[in-house]
């Protein structure tokens, strides 16, 4: 029954959808307003349907209700709650009515709350919205419905991959889809722009709080993800350019491109075109990464369920949106007038060097993940590992740095070279005496991550430097969220150089008894027993840790769970305040040894931390920009 | 300048248009996507397994028993797996039209395999236990079920990954005819 109202509801909202399109479009084209009125309802109304139906859905995970083919497929009745609700959206079909269910509701929040774009365009953007939900909806109704019976009921459910039965992975996947769909809400102000002329800076305004929202939630989603991927997969690495990470990488780059250039056109009337282009592709690449993740052509360490029907569906969609609106794009940006000049010393043109420099790892990276597509054409089979992705993108990531230090402390349309050179005398100081401290304490390590923890003491004091001599309160907090990010970007950056520069690793087979040490620790087998859980059975071995007198006791396992047979491993991890102690157990030797991993990673803990404060920033920027918005709105309406 | 200009506008279209045709290409023409295996041509894996069948008489399995002149079908399935049970009929079509099948039973115990076996039918010869998935791993197998066709000499020469389906059949006996030449 549940399953039925759900299903209902989504055929409901696609209904909706379609109706929200024909209003957008007639209401555009023919000047009805009263067309354009009705839209915020119908957009209401949808959100409104479409969470209905992920709330039905919820339901029969909730109950396990095996008479739903997804639930038998994905769940299984003596799994922890938490993970009965996450298998809702940790599945194909789950997270595309997840997809569709936020995109809906951002329609509605446009529609309720957007007061800054004229109705014509609030009408176009809706339409394009619509546009877009309709493809989603007939993806799910047609090729993936997650309503479908199982007839008969299944006795028991086939359980979720338990590599993913984990309280982080469960809020990653909504945290990204978040984050893409809002890019999606990006495009859609870009294509309404397109449509009614008006690429100019109140669309910029518009549409940056649904970059920046959008840039924060894949901000944190893919912090999230690395971290998730540090300690569940028990290598011992935080990134591996694997293409699942990739996908979720590629639309950041973009929205980080956006987001400044946004920037511009919203404070200068520059970068029309060329924000409008980004918009497309910031969209263009969330939805790739849903089809490369989705339709498995590449192979991935990351291994979901896939399907090559459904490639071809969501490739199709991308074909139609993206392919429409570059057509749109090509026939309409020559009719758009060029916006502001500005000189070459300006905060413009820092601003240009960040999205040419994001959109050049865009692209390597871009290439790293689909040459092996490429050569797939050819009959080859490739991969393309992290040696391409850290050769190519390190040292542009080391200029960016460069770059990002000075930007900020250059002026709006023009400055001179030599007074902002003299803000940065502080900065590259320290920076010099960062390289000397290297040179003199740690010889031999590699050039890149030599330069990178330099270049990261420099991006870190050139950061606070716009606070210097500036009443901090009166500060907007805008400014200080941009100072956050930008710190955020230093920490992680002296994180990244620091574990790849300091890391001890230590690989190596002992008996219970025996001892071994790594970096500052020693460390001691003291057992190796089997536990058990809830829904698996585990060996855990038992390992006693001295650091300088203090003890710490450290226990891996690798996990067995039953439905389906799955072994996973679990790493032991201490956090210290000057780094982390990885240990993973592996595999028993016929002689009665222990195969252990251990990893001591010097402030690997700042990659994370860095990630959470670019986010943090995002958050204050955007805090600080619908503040401001409102207090304009209550000024305009107190003046009449 | 102006018409120069417009036809660049175009060429965001374009690259994308080509973006498009690689990987619409890659979805298509292989339909679902069975990759080459790197394995054909090559030897079997040196390997010895105990056996793990209910039948007492019946002994363990090697690389040694695919050098015996007739080519044979290795199978790797569990008794846990739940695709296997799906193949488990089309392995017994295949064992009747004269295909020597021997099996590998990956990450198993004795009596879980017997009770699969009575209930799903035992179309094997032989079934090695391969406790750690060491063998497995050796044959560069990703999962449970696949399947090998090993020429008499030892050398493989299909590879079937996944679940042996009812139109799979006439492939995999074209290919046993094939390496019995």
């Amino acid at each position: 029954m549940m399953a039925e109202a759900g299903l209902a509801f989504l055929w409901l909202a696609a209904a909706l959808a379609m109706l929200q399109l024909v209003l957008g479009i007639l209401g555009v084209r023919a000047g009805r307003a009263d067309y354009v009125s009705a839209l915020r309802h119908v957009a209401v109304l949808q959100g409104v349907l479409a969470s209905l139906a992920f709330i039905a859905l919820i339901a029969v995970f909730l109950a396990s209700d095996m008479s739903v083919k997804l639930v038998a497929s994905h769940s299984h009745s003596a799994k922890p709650w938490l993970y009965k609700l996450s298998g809702a959206w940790g599945n194909h079909e789950g997270s595309m009515l997840l997809w569709a269910t936020i995109l809906a509701l951002s329609g509605a929040a446009i529609g309720l709350f957007e007061r800054h774009i004229s109705a014509a365009m609030k009408a176009s953007t809706l339409a394009a919205q619509a546009g877009i939900a309709i493809g989603f909806y007939a993806f799910l109704l047609f090729s993936s419905n997650p309503f479908e019976r199982l007839i008969p009921a299944a006795a028991e459910g086939q359980g979720l991959n338990p590599v993913l039965q984990d309280p982080g992975l469960a809020f990653h996947p909504p945290t990204l889809y978040i984050g893409y769909v809002g890019l999606s809400v990006a495009f859609s102000f870009a294509v309404g722009a397109l449509i009614t002329r008006e690429v100019n800076a109140s669309f910029a305004r518009a549409m940056r709080p649904w970059v920046l929202g959008a840039w924060i939630f894949l901000t944190l989603g893919i912090t999230a993800g690395s971290y998730w991927a540090y300690y569940e997969l028990g290598w011992g690495g935080w990134w591996f350019w694997d293409p699942v990470e990739n996908a979720s990488l590629m639309p950041w780059l973009a929205a980080t491109a956006l987001l400044h250039s946004v920037t511009v056109l919203a404070t200068r009337d520059s970068l029309r075109a060329w924000t409008v282009m980004l918009a497309v592709v910031a969209f263009s690449m969330s939805m790739l990464g849903t089809f490369l993740v989705r339709s498995g052509i590449l192979t991935s360490v990351h291994s979901f369920a896939v399907d090559p029907t459904r490639g071809t569906f969501i490739l199709t969609l991308l074909a139609i949106y993206i392919g429409g609106a570059l057509a749109l794009f090509a026939l309409r940006i020559s009719t758009v007038r060029e916006g502001k000049q500005f000189e070459l010393v300006s905060r413009e043109s820092a601003l240009v060097a960040n999205n040419l420099i994001m959109s050049v790892i865009l692209g390597l990276v871009f290439v790293g993940t689909l040459y092996p597509l490429f050569l797939q054409m050819f009959g080859k089979q490739v991969s393309v590992g992290p040696p391409y992705f850290n050769a190519t993108t390190g040292p542009i990531v080391l200029f960016m740095a460069a770059v990002m230090a000075a930007g900020p402390l250059i002026r709006w349309r023009r400055d001179d070279g030599l007074s902002i050179l003299k803000k940065l005398v502080v900065p590259a100081g320290l920076t010099a005496l960062a390289a000397g401290a290297l040179v003199a304490g740690a010889n031999g390590i590699g050039l890149l991550p030599f330069f990178g923890i330099v270049m990261a003491v420099g991006l870190g004091a050139a950061s606070v430097a716009p606070l210097w001599k500036r009443n901090l309160r009166r500060t907007p907090l805008f400014t200080w969220g941009m100072v956050v990010a930008h710190l955020g970007v230093a920490v992680a950056l002296a994180g990244m150089a620091s574990d790849s520069a300091f890391m001890k690793e230590r690989l190596i087979a002992i008996k219970e008894g025996e001892a071994t040490s790594v970096g500052p620790f020693s460390v001691t087998l003291a057992r190796v027993e089997p536990v058990i859980g809830p829904n698996w059975t585990a060996l855990e071995a038992e390992l006693n840790v001295v650091r300088s007198g203090n003890t710490l006791t450290l226990r891996p396992q690798t996990r067995n769970f039953t439905s389906p047979m799955t072994e996973t491993s679990e790493a032991a991890i201490s956090t210290q305040l000057d780094g982390q102690l990885y240990v993973a157990l592996g595999k028993p030797s016929d002689d009665g040894r222990w195969q252990l991993r251990l990893w001591w990673k010097p402030f690997v803990t700042l990659i994370w931390l860095g990630g959470i404060m670019i986010a943090l920033g995002g958050a204050l920027a955007l805090i600080g920009r619908l503040r401001r918005a409102s207090v304009a709105e209550d000024r305009k309406g107190w003046a009449v | 300048m102006g018409s120069m200009k417009r036809i660049w506008l175009w060429a965001p279209l374009l690259l994308f248009g080509a973006v498009v045709v690689v990987m619409a290409s890659n979805l298509s023409g292989q339909g679902p996507r069975k990759p080459v295996s790197a394995l054909v041509g090559k030897p079997v894996p040196r390997f010895s397994l105990p056996s793990i069948s209910p039948d007492p008489a019946q002994p363990g399995l090697g690389s040694a028993t695919f050098n015996q002149g007739s080519p044979r079908l290795l199978n790797i399935f569990a008794s846990w797996c739940v695709p296997c049970i799906a193949e488990a009929p089309q392995l017994l079509k295949l064992a009747r039209a004269g295909v020597q099948i021997d099996a590998i039973a990956v990450r198993d115990r004795p009596q879980d395999v017997a009770r699969f076996l009575r209930r799903h039918g035992n179309p094997y010869q032989r079934i090695g236990s391969d406790p750690a998935s060491q063998v497995l791993l050796a044959l560069g197998s990703s999962g449970v079920p696949e399947s090998y066709v090993i020429d008499g000499r030892g050398i493989i020469r299909f590879h079937h990954i996944g679940d042996i389906r009812e139109d799979d059949i006439p492939e995999i006996l074209e290919a046993v005819r094939a390496a019995s030449r």
